[in-house]
C-alpha cells in the first residue's frame, strides 16, 4: 500500500460513541503492525452524547507521516474509502450537531470504496434505503443486530472486532488479517475476540450498487451564506406561526413551523404507527411530543410529522388507549409519508398497512443479552442472510 | 423648526458650569443621553459614577432603570440583554472587576449590542491597588469592543454622548469602553461645561435597533450554537463594523462640532505642538498634563517637542498617526501598561506604534518607556527623562533595543 486510507464510522451518540472509537483504534493499530502510521478521531462539533443523533469517527491510515500530514488538521476527510454503519438506520442519512442539512451515508464513499453495515435486513433492503450515488460502489453486511450500549457502559458484544475482522476483506489494501487479529489481540487481550474477528473476515461479502440504485430523494442542504448576505448580531429568525391544514376538502387543525435547518429524524431508531381508528382524541400525544411533532388535523386527531419525530417514545408512552401508537422499528420505513392521510385516502389499505408493521417489525431490542445469542441469531438467519444477497459475489 | 421653538432652543441653549469629576461627568452625560438602563456593581474607582447616577436619580434629575446587580458579570450581562430588547444601556466597572464580566464582555461585540461602559482604570489585583493601569481596557483591545481614553472631565462628557451616537449608528453597532484614568479622573472635580438638553437631542438621535431588536414583534433567536461553518462570516462582520466606525466617528464629531461648537480636532488623537517638532511623545490618558508642561518648559529652552495623545484605540486610526509620526525624527511611546515578554519587552502602545510605522516609507526610530503603573505618578523629571531618551534617539537614529521603565526604583 503507498495510499491514504480513509475510514468514517456513522453511529449513534451515547449508544454507539465506545464503539466507534474502537472500531477507528483497531484500524490504526492494526496498520501500525504492518508500519503504516495513522490517526482516529471523532467528529469535532458533532454531538457524540446526544441521544441517537448521528455521528462520526475517522480513522486514517497512510503509508509514512508526511502523507498523512495531508489528511491532518481536517474535521473530515474528503473522500473514504470505507463508510461503516455501526446501526444500519443510519443508512437513512445523516443530520449531524456538526453541519446542516442531510448527508447521505454514501456520500464521501469514493468509486470503488466500500460502504458496511451491521443488520439483519438483507443487502437490497439496506440498498433501498441509501441515496443514489453517480458512481458504482460496494455494500457489505455483516449480519447481527445494531449493537447499542448505555452512556457510561460499554456491552462488548464483539460488534467492534467483528466490524474489524471484515476491513481486511473488503479493503486488503488497507491492513491484512494478521495484522489485525494481531492488534486485536493486544487491545482487547482476549482469544474470543480474535476468533469473533476471524469468523467474520470468513463471512463477509459484498455485492456493487451500480450508479443510480437506491433513494432516489435529494437530500434537504442548504447553502451557507457569505458574510454580506448573513444577518448581523448572531440573529437568526424565529418561528411564524403555524398554519390550518388542507386535505381535500377539508380545512382545519394547526401545523406548527417546525426547524427547517435541523429536522432530526435521523436520529429516530424507531417511530410511531398511529392506528387513527383507536383515537380518542385525548390531546396527550400532541401535549407531550418533545419535539412538537405531532399535527392537530382537521377532524381533531393528531398525525406525526416523521420529519421531526426523533423516535423517543414519549407518545406512546403516555397514550391511553392500548394498540392506539405503537413503536415500530425504523427500519420498516423508506419514506416520511402522512399516515393519516394513508388513512384517510383508504381505510382498509391503512390498517392492513398498519397491521404489517406493527406484526413484522416489533420494538428494536438493542444488542445481545445473553452468551451464545449471537450464534443463535446468526444460525437463525440462514445461509442466505449470512453475506450479502441480491447479487452477492 | 418654527419660530417660536427656535427661540426657546436658543434660550436653553446656554451651557452650565459644574464642578465634577471625570466619572461624573460620564453620569451627567447619561442624564442628557437619556439612558434607560444602567446597570452597577461598585468598584474602586468607576463606583464614583454610579454613586453619581444613583444621586441624580434620588434628585429626581435622571429617569433610568438603575440596576444594581450581584456581581460584575450580572452587571454586564444586563445590561448586554437591555440593549438587545432596544434600551439605551450604561455599565462599567474597573480592575479586576472589569475582569470578572469578562464572559460577557468578550460576547458583547459579536452580537453587536452597543452598549458603553466606563472604566475607571486600575491596576489588577493582586495586590490590592486603586492606581490606574491601563492593562484592565486594554485585555479586552481585541475582541470588537471600541475603546477610547480620554484626559480631562470635560472630555469624558463629550465623548460619552459621541460614543453613544457611534455605537448606535447602524452601520457599527458595536460596544465602547470609556477608560478614565483612575483618581486622577474618576476623583478629582474639574469645571466642566454642561451643555442643554436640547443639544444632546438634536446631535443624537433614538437607538433603534430595527430588525435585531429582541421583542415579541420581532421574533428572533440571539446567539444560537455554530461550528466552524459559520463563526468565521460572523467574525467578518463584527470586524467590518469596527471599520465603518472609523467613518461614523468622523461624522459625529464634525456633528459635535457644528451643535455643541466644541473642536477635537482629529477625532482619533490630539496633537500638541507637532507642526514643528523634531521629536515627539505618544501616550494616553491624563499623562498628557505633565507632559504638555514639559514640553512648554522645553520649547521655552528652545527644543522643538510635541505630543500626541491616542485617543480612540479601537478603531485605531493608523493611517494618519503612521504619516503623521514618520514625519518626527524620533518617538517616544510612553505606556501606562506592560505586555510581559512581548516585543522589546513594552507595554501595548509601543507596539501598535511601531506596527503602525511599518508602513510608512520613513521609520523614525521607537523608544519605548513603561512609567506611572500602579498609579505612581508622572512626573515633570520622569517626563523629561524621556525627552532626552528619545532625543539621543534622533541623533543616533537608532531605536534602543529595550523598553526603558521610567521613575522605577532600582
Amino acid at each position: 500500500m503507498a495510499r491514504t486510507i480513509s475510514v468514517e464510522v456513522v453511529y449513534r451518540g451515547i449508544f454507539q460513541k465506545t464503539l466507534a472509537k474502537n472500531i477507528c483504534r483497531g484500524i490504526v493499530l492494526a496498520a501500525r503492525k504492518e508500519g503504516k502510521i495513522g490517526i482516529a478521531f471523532g467528529r469535532y462539533g458533532d454531538s457524540p452524547e446526544r441521544n441517537g443523533i448521528p455521528a462520526k469517527n475517522f480513522a486514517i491510515v497512510a503509508p509514512d507521516e508526511e502523507t498523512l500530514q495531508l489528511s491532518m488538521a481536517q474535521y473530515e476527510p474528503a473522500e473514504s474509502d470505507i463508510t461503516i454503519a455501526v446501526d444500519d438506520t443510519l443508512c437513512k442519512g445523516v443530520e449531524s450537531w456538526a453541519w446542516y442539512g442531510l448527508q447521505p451515508i454514501n456520500e464521501k464513499i469514493r468509486e470503488g470504496g466500500t460502504l458496511v453495515v451491521t443488520s439483519t435486513l438483507p443487502a437490497g433492503e439496506i440498498v433501498k434505503f441509501c441515496h443514489t450515488k453517480a458512481h458504482p460502489y460496494r455494500l457489505a453486511v455483516i449480519p447481527g443486530i445494531p449493537s447499542f450500549s448505555g452512556l457510561w457502559v460499554y456491552k462488548d458484544d464483539h460488534t467492534d472486532v467483528r466490524i474489524l475482522g471484515a476491513l481486511p476483506k473488503v479493503c486488503p489494501d488497507l491492513v491484512s488479517l494478521d495484522a489485525m487479529l494481531a492488534a486485536i489481540k493486544d487491545e482487547w487481550k482476549s482469544d474470543l475476540k480474535v476468533t469473533s474477528a476471524r469468523r467474520s473476515y470468513e463471512q463477509t461479502t459484498t455485492r456493487t450498487v451500480g450508479p443510480g440504485e437506491g433513494n432516489p430523494e435529494v437530500p434537504y442542504k442548504f447553502d451557507l451564506p457569505g458574510w454580506t448576505r448573513m444577518r448581523e448580531g448572531v440573529t437568526i429568525e424565529g418561528m411564524k406561526l403555524g398554519e390550518p391544514i388542507q386535505f381535500g376538502g377539508q380545512v382545519g387543525g394547526y401545523r406548527p413551523q417546525r426547524n427547517p435547518y435541523f429536522k432530526k429524524y435521523t436520529t429516530r431508531t424507531m417511530r410511531p404507527v398511529i392506528d387513527f381508528d383507536k383515537c380518542i382524541k385525548c390531546t396527550l400525544c400532541w401535549l407531550q411530543c418533545p419535539d412538537s411533532c405531532f399535527d392537530v388535523m382537521p377532524d381533531q386527531t393528531y398525525d406525526l410529522n416523521a420529519e421531526a419525530c426523533c423516535g423517543c417514545g414519549v407518545c406512546e408512552a403516555v397514550c391511553p388507549v392500548d394498540g392506539c401508537i405503537t413503536m415500530v422499528n425504523e427500519s420498516a420505513f423508506t419514506d416520511n409519508k402522512s399516515q393519516w392521510e394513508m388513512w384517510k385516502t383508504n381505510k382498509d389499505a391503512y390498517r392492513q398497512w398498519v397491521a404489517e408493521k406493527i406484526g413484522c417489525r416489533p420494538e428494536r431490542s438493542h444488542g445481545f443479552r445473553y452468551k451464545g445469542q449471537y450464534e443463535e441469531q446468526v444460525a437463525s438467519m440462514g445461509a442466505a442472510s449470512g453475506g450479502g444477497q441480491g447479487g452477492g459475489e | 423648526m418654527d419660530a417660536e421653538t427656535a427661540t426657546a432652543v436658543t434660550v436653553a441653549a446656554a451651557e452650565q458650569e459644574a464642578l465634577i469629576s471625570g466619572s461624573e461627568a460620564v453620569a451627567v452625560a447619561s442624564r442628557l443621553a437619556d439612558v434607560d438602563v444602567i446597570t452597577a456593581y461598585p468598584i474602586r474607582p468607576y463606583d464614583t459614577m454610579m454613586q453619581y447616577v444613583a444621586k441624580q436619580i434620588a434628585n429626581g434629575e435622571q429617569d433610568a432603570e438603575y440596576i444594581v446587580a450581584e456581581s460584575e458579570h450580572s452587571q454586564f450581562e444586563i445590561a448586554k440583554h437591555a440593549s438587545a430588547v432596544g434600551a439605551r444601556a450604561l455599565c462599567g466597572s474597573s480592575g479586576v472587576g472589569w475582569c470578572y464580566a469578562f464572559e460577557a464582555i468578550a460576547v458583547t461585540p459579536a452580537l453587536r449590542l452597543p452598549l458603553l461602559a466606563m472604566v475607571g482604570n486600575r491596576a489588577l489585583d493582586d495586590p490590592g491597588a486603586f492606581g490606574t493601569e491601563h492593562n484592565d481596557a486594554l485585555a479586552a483591545r481585541d475582541l470588537g469592543w471600541m475603546h477610547v481614553w480620554v484626559d480631562t472631565a470635560q472630555e469624558a462628557l463629550d465623548v460619552t454622548l459621541i460614543a453613544y451616537r457611534v455605537a448606535e449608528d447602524r452601520r457599527v453597532f458595536l460596544p465602547c469602553a470609556i477608560s478614565t484614568d483612575g483618581a486622577f479622573l474618576t476623583h478629582s472635580q474639574a469645571l466642566v461645561k454642561i451643555p442643554p438638553r436640547a443639544w444632546v437631542d438634536e446631535f443624537l438621535p433614538r437607538y433603534d435597533r430595527g430588525d435585531l431588536r429582541f421583542h415579541p414583534d420581532n421574533p428572533i433567536t440571539i446567539a444560537p450554537q455554530v461550528n466552524e461553518d459559520w463563526l468565521m462570516e460572523i467574525r467578518r462582520q463584527t470586524d467590518q463594523a469596527m471599520r465603518n466606525a472609523r467613518g461614523v466617528l468622523e461624522e459625529a464629531y464634525r456633528d459635535f462640532r457644528r451643535i455643541f461648537n466644541r473642536d477635537y480636532g482629529n477625532p482619533f488623537f490630539e496633537e500638541y505642538y507637532t507642526d514643528d517638532a523634531e521629536i515627539v511623545l505618544v501616550g494616553m490618558g491624563t499623562l498628557s498634563m505633565p507632559v504638555k508642561v514639559v514640553i512648554r518648559k522645553l520649547r521655552a529652552e528652545g527644543q522643538r517637542v510635541g505630543f500626541v495623545r491616542v485617543r480612540w484605540f479601537r478603531p485605531f486610526d493608523y493611517e494618519r498617526l503612521g504619516g503623521l509620526l514618520s514625519r518626527f525624527q524620533a518617538v517616544g511611546v510612553v505606556d501606562r501598561d506592560f505586555s510581559m515578554g512581548s516585543p522589546y519587552n513594552s507595554g501595548v502602545l509601543a507596539n501598535e506604534i511601531r506596527a503602525t510605522l511599518y508602513g510608512q516609507p520613513k521609520q523614525p526610530p521607537v523608544v519605548s518607556f513603561i512609567t506611572g503603573l500602579g498609579g505612581r505618578e508622572v512626573t515633570i523629571p520622569n517626563v523629561r527623562e524621556m525627552f532626552e531618551h528619545t532625543r539621543k534617539a534622533a541623533e543616533t537614529g537608532a531605536s534602543p533595543r529595550d523598553t526603558l521603565w521610567i521613575g522605577v526604583r532600582a
